[in-house]
């Protein structure tokens, strides 16, 4: 759970502003260009869809920019209506042409929102077909790559590509993107309307605008420091009380509260200066951003009533050119904003393609042969295997068993005995050697068809979050009632089952937590039993069951094994005894091998370890 | 949310300072139109310029004023909410670490964690959200309509239109969009669940085939998550270009309006472009209060979350008056103990009676859920008792100071919690003035020695959290000899050599024994073989016990203990 919780708050820092202020530095990712090219040919079969939102993003943005012209021109002309009244050389006011400007107003209101409207349900449609197509192939792609992938990623990894990467793609194809070009639009004609109503005032308003530039680049630059060691801090911090409270029983008995106490206000003081730091200096942005505005906004009123008074232009404009002022600014902060998503999204996304492009299991054999027949012979002919190229664990293993037979592999914990059972099932593929099935190499059978033949009850019990009937079926979906229950009955389920609220209707919770450890394992076994394999992997490991289904448990194992070539991962002694092989395993590697009576004759580690169990302990 | 009020005390200067401070700066803002409509009136419509520029000026100086106050603000802002979410922090922090195992059950570990982080977090942003907009976006709002009812009465009735069609489209926006806003989470968490359990269940799905299966399965959920995040994405995306659309008409209209009232010289020219701008800043009010008013929920659910926290009294508490402990010999007795979890209904102890002695060891084994760890949790008072008592030589261990009491004992937990740092500060841990021999001799015992001179920096190697960078069996040792630094006269070792291979077992056992001299060991084991030689071995069996005596004598006379011991080993091997 803990690694889960790290590597996604790793990654994207506790949520709430705190963490995303203005001004907080962004996520690079490695190759910008390459990434983009890549989410540019996920959109391609969205081209023409595409192409049309951004038209209309243009004519939303240009229509709402007509705007402050036309009310513009209505007030000069209610001016001029009123000046030429005092004076006495004309009508009060044209209500005709203020009437048609307030319509023109109207009707470049409503498309400009209509377009506006317009653009972002089908950008919507577009960004969620390319998040769902992603989500898909993400979900496809995770059963294509070989375990050996995971060995190296954590779940959580995974878990926030799938998630909160997609997420963070989706939110800014559905945003950014139309974003930008509203805001260049927005800005290059702004930009010629007040060039339209005046260079010299233009002029004035671009003396301001690097003054606003520097002072907003002088902010951002000393809080971006502030930002990265509040995340660090808070980083800390979290991995402190996660530490303190997880093993709270551990600090009270050592009586360390004071010093934990004492720990915790350390980094906590260092937190609250980098937050109130970074809270303090994002802040700023906005009076900064709002005076030179107001700057701005004096001056021209300064300038535009002088040039006003002197007849250059009409009141109006002045007006109108205030307004254009004022949002002048608006696009310039929001490309600053969408940059910085821009290259957390790349981030994010590098990291999707990154998964999709990931190198996949060796592919499967042209001429695949059928597993209809097979009696469950199993042959390892000089395997030789490492989970990493530099670190072999098996370098030399040979051995036959034949069908019917019973394999037990014993050794200490970690000692690697699971690797045999992954070898044999091709979950990793052998480094030279190979492991034969009636003959028949391995990787000779698909490995659909290979797996098929195995049953396998491992001491993680695996079940998921649906009915006990549907986890009894899984893996024999054809399987009718009756014969579910038969199963269950042979793994001695059925009792207990039926004594479930719901029966074999219950619905097992996310953790499948509602029935007990022994049950679960029980109910693997009948789902084994049901799956009929040819042969059989079984865990023996039942710690943290009770007595007594633990009896149950080795009895529906015993008959499982019936008749069936069977690999043992051993803890019984009467299992490791009457085993025809056993397999002892150290630090990975098989270092003996034989039957009981043989190996203790060898008077080996699998002596040695036969006798430690039950001796005298000194 | 109120509770919390109080932590806010220590600032209340800082809050006073910024509250005037933001009437200023609100002042200033609405002033700003004012001078506009002199620099119209008396300047361009009189063609004065001096008017122009004395306005102007004044103009200038009012938006210094203004964005002076907004910086002093934000460090005020910025100072209070950091400062009351450090010490709500540290409040909580010292709580929980008060906290017995009652209140852990309670509130759930993970919970815990989230209200002392996030919570916290939350409750930081709404304080500066409060202090820069809540306060401000009403001064401006109410100030604003007086400005502008002070310009002209007669236009009065669009911004009360312009503001209650605001008010009316976001409601209309959040009664839409909430519930779905939930529906998204829940199916985030079943996308979640479903490529957590396809993880988890790698090798069993790929054993079975039933790739395609969970592909559907995925794909199921993630067909109705694109379509509820379809329809709030087009719901909350149309949001901007209609408040875009409200705020225009609103400004046309009040051209329109304005104009006509002009003419009749109801108006004049200046004040009219004036109110224009007040009905922005009206509407711009709302706007931020109504955004306010969808973070207040959500901050407000943190709050009480973490005033849950800080209102829960431990279960476990101390005597006023306390005994003191002098050279303790380790005689532990249990009393007739009955124990039920808090709130739960039925007791998981009955009738628990017995004496551990100094210098041997007594065993506790039985299935699953039959009261053994509860039993060790008892004795450092994680849990006090329901009835009866448990006595250290001979005093209820309830008169004692938990502080005394607990460094008397030498715990090792089923799951061994190890912290930052290194090797070394992790076995002394607790005991600062641990000699390097002590610590030594605490590792050899503990089997420990060989994987730790093994590693590169010995006892320096560092601990990632949590002791992720050791393994199962590396950690239980190093949480032994950590207990064992203690020199403690009660051991407890709660289930703690299943992660070691038998070997480790017997040798570790064999070394304890030698070691441990006069001290009482309580012990809880799944295998026999841990226990086998043990003085006193005590069987549960539904939080009963139903045997005590050797290895020997229970094989003759509880069958509950014949059974486990024949589960595990084969007849021959018992005898």
């Amino acid at each position: 759970m803990s690694e889960r919780r790290d590597a996604s708050s790793n990654r994207r820092g506790p949520g709430g502003p705190m963490g995303h202020g203005m001004g907080a530095p962004a996520e690079k990712p490695k190759n910008f260009r390459a990434t983009f090219h890549k989410l540019l040919q996920y959109l391609g079969t969205h081209r023409i869809t595409i192409l049309i939102v951004l038209i209309l993003a243009v004519f939303s943005a240009t229509f709402s920019i007509l705007g402050p012209k036309v009310l513009g021109w209505g007030m000069t002309k209610l001016v001029e209506g009123l000046m030429a009244w005092q004076i006495g050389t004309g009508l009060l006011t044209d209500f005709d042409y203020i009437r048609n400007c307030v319509f023109g107003l109207l009707a470049l209101y409503l498309i400009s929102a209509l377009c506006s409207y317009l653009q972002n349900f089908v950008m919507s449609k577009v960004s969620m077909k390319v998040t769902y197509q992603l989500r898909k192939e993400l979900s496809e792609k995770m059963n294509r790559l070989p375990l050996k992938y995971f060995d190296r990623k954590t779940h959580g990894e995974v878990l926030s590509r799938i998630t909160n990467d997609v997420d963070t793609v989706s939110l800014t194809l559905n945003q950014s993107l139309t974003q930008i070009i509203t805001a260049i639009t927005t800005l290059l004609g702004t930009l010629v309307m007040m060039l339209s109503i005046s260079w010299l005032m233009t002029v004035v308003t671009f003396l301001i605008l690097p003054i606003s530039g520097g002072l907003i680049g002088l902010v951002m630059k000393k809080s971006q420091k502030h930002f990265i060691n509040q995340q660090k801090y808070l980083g800390q911090l979290n991995g402190q009380i996660e530490e303190i409270y997880s093993g709270h029983n551990v600090v009270q008995m050592f009586n360390s509260e004071k010093a934990e106490l004492e720990k915790f206000k350390g980094t906590n003081d260092e937190l609250y200066h980098s937050a109130w730091m970074s809270q303090f200096l994002s802040g700023m942005l906005m009076p900064i951003i709002s005076f030179v505005s107001n700057l701005g906004y004096v001056m021209i009123c300064i300038l535009g009533g002088y040039l006003a008074v002197k007849k250059v232009i009409a009141v109006g404009d002045v007006q109108a050119f205030i307004q254009y002022m004022r949002s002048f600014t608006q696009p310039i902060s929001q490309i600053a904003n969408i940059s910085n998503t821009l290259q957390s999204t790349m981030a994010a996304a590098e990291r999707v393609f990154e998964f999709l492009d990931e190198e996949e299991e060796s592919p499967e054999t042209d001429h695949p042969v059928s597993v209809d027949t097979v009696k469950g012979q199993v042959d390892f002919q000089q395997v030789r295997f490492g989970y990493t190229e530099e670190k072999i664990v098996i370098k030399d293993f040979s051995c036959q068993i034949k069908p019917g037979q019973s394999v037990a592999i014993v050794g200490p914990t970690g000692a690697g005995k699971t690797t045999i059972v992954k070898l044999l099932m091709r979950f990793y593929d052998l480094n030279s050697g190979s492991i034969l099935v009636d003959g028949v190499n391995i990787e000779d059978y698909t490995r659909g068809d290979l797996r098929s033949m195995f049953g396998m009850v491992l001491q993680d019990t695996w079940l998921y979050h649906a009915t006990i009937m549907e986890n009894l079926k899984y893996g024999s979906f054809e399987a009718s009632d009756e014969e579910v229950i038969r199963a269950a009955k042979a793994a001695h389920c059925d009792e207990f089952i039926r004594a479930l609220p719901d029966g074999y209707q219950m619905v097992l919770n996310e953790e499948a937590s509602n029935i007990s450890q022994g049950q679960k394992q029980l109910l693997t076994i009948a789902r084994t039993i049901l799956h009929n394999p040819k042969i059989l992997i079984l865990d023996e490991a039942t710690s943290s069951v009770d007595t007594r289904t633990e009896v149950l448990i080795q009895s529906a194992m015993d008959r499982l094994m019936e008749s069936r070539t069977s690999f043992v991962i051993a803890h019984r002694l009467s299992t490791i005894k009457n085993a025809d092989l056993i397999l002892v395993m150290q630090e990975g590697d098989i270092v003996e091998q034989g039957n009981h009576d043989e190996l203790l004759a060898k008077n080996g580690v699998y002596a040695a370890l036969y006798q430690s169990q039950f001796s005298e302990g000194d | 949310m109120l509770k919390l009020m109080k932590y806010l005390k220590p600032y209340s200067l800082l809050i006073f300072v910024a509250i005037s401070l933001l009437f200023v700066q609100a002042q200033c803002d609405l002033a700003l139109p004012d001078y506009m409509s002199e620099i119209i009136n008396d300047g361009i419509l009189s063609g004065n310029s001096n008017e122009v520029i004395k306005n102007g000026v004044f103009m200038l100086a009012v938006s210094l004023i203004s964005a002076a106050s907004s910086f002093v603000i934000g460090y005020l802002a910025a100072k209070v909410a950091a400062g009351t979410s450090r010490d709500l922090r540290v409040s909580v922090f010292g709580k929980v670490e008060g906290f017995s195992n009652a209140e852990f059950d309670r509130f759930a570990t993970s919970s815990l964690i989230t209200r002392t982080t996030n919570d916290i977090t939350q409750i930081q942003t709404i304080i500066v959200m409060v202090v820069r907009l809540g306060i401000y976006a009403p001064i401006i709002g109410v100030g604003g309509i007086v400005h502008a009812y002070a310009k002209s009465q007669s236009l009065s009735w669009i911004i009360a239109l312009g503001v209650l069609t605001l008010v009316c489209v976001i409601l209309l926006i959040f009664l839409l969009v909430v519930p779905k806003f939930k529906m998204v989470q829940g199916l985030i968490d079943k996308l979640n669940l479903v490529v957590r359990e396809n993880l988890d269940g790698m090798l069993v799905i790929r054993a079975f085939n039933t790739q395609k299966f969970e592909e559907n399965r995925f794909d199921q959920t993630n067909q109705t998550l694109t379509k509820t995040n379809l329809f709030i994405n087009i719901i909350t995306s149309s949001m901007m270009p209609t408040m875009m659309l409200i705020l225009n008409l609103i400004t046309l209209a009040v051209f329109w309006f304005g104009a006509q009232a002009v003419s009749a010289f109801n108006l004049n020219i200046g004040d009219m472009m004036a109110y224009m701008q007040y009905v922005m800043q009206i509407m711009m009010a709302f706007l931020m209060l109504s955004m306010m008013f969808i973070m207040i929920p959500r901050a407000s659910v943190s709050a009480d979350r973490i005033s849950e926290v800080l209102e829960s009294e431990p279960a476990v508490k101390e005597r006023d008056c306390v005994i003191p402990l002098t050279d303790v010999k380790g005689r532990l007795e249990f009393h007739h103990v009955d124990f039920g979890y808090p709130g739960a209904e039925e007791l998981v102890l009955h009738d628990i009676s017995f004496t551990a002695y100094p210098g041997q060891t007594t065993a506790f084994i039985g299935a699953t859920g039959s009261g053994k760890s509860t039993i060790i949790n008892l004795i450092p008072r994680f849990y006090d008792v329901t009835s009866g008592s448990i006595t250290l030589d001979g005093i209820d261990i309830r008169e004692v100071s938990l502080h005394e009491l607990r460094s008397h004992l030498g715990l090792v937990p089923q799951r061994a919690n190890l912290f930052t740092g290194t090797i070394r500060s992790n076995i002394a841990y607790g005991e600062v003035s641990l000699t390097e021999e002590e610590m030594q001799k605490s590792a050899r015992i503990a089997q420990a020695m060989e994987f730790i001179s093994s590693k590169e920096d010995g006892f320096d190697t560092h601990i990632a959290q949590s002791g992720s960078n050791l393994s199962g069996g590396q950690k239980q040792r190093l949480s032994i000899a950590r207990a064992l630094s203690k020199r403690a006269p009660v051991y407890l070792f709660d289930d703690c050599f299943s992660a070691l291979d038998f070997k480790t077992d017997a040798a570790l056992r064999a070394a304890l024994k030698q070691e441990t001299g006069q001290s009482a060991i309580l012990m809880v084991a799944q295998r026999i073989s841990t226990i086998m030689h043990a003085e006193q071995i005590i069987v549960l069996d539904n939080g009963r016990i139903v045997g005590r005596g050797t290895h020997n004598e229970l094989m003759k006379t509880c069958q509950v203990y014949e059974e486990i011991a024949l589960s595990q080993l084969s007849k021959e091997e018992l005898t």
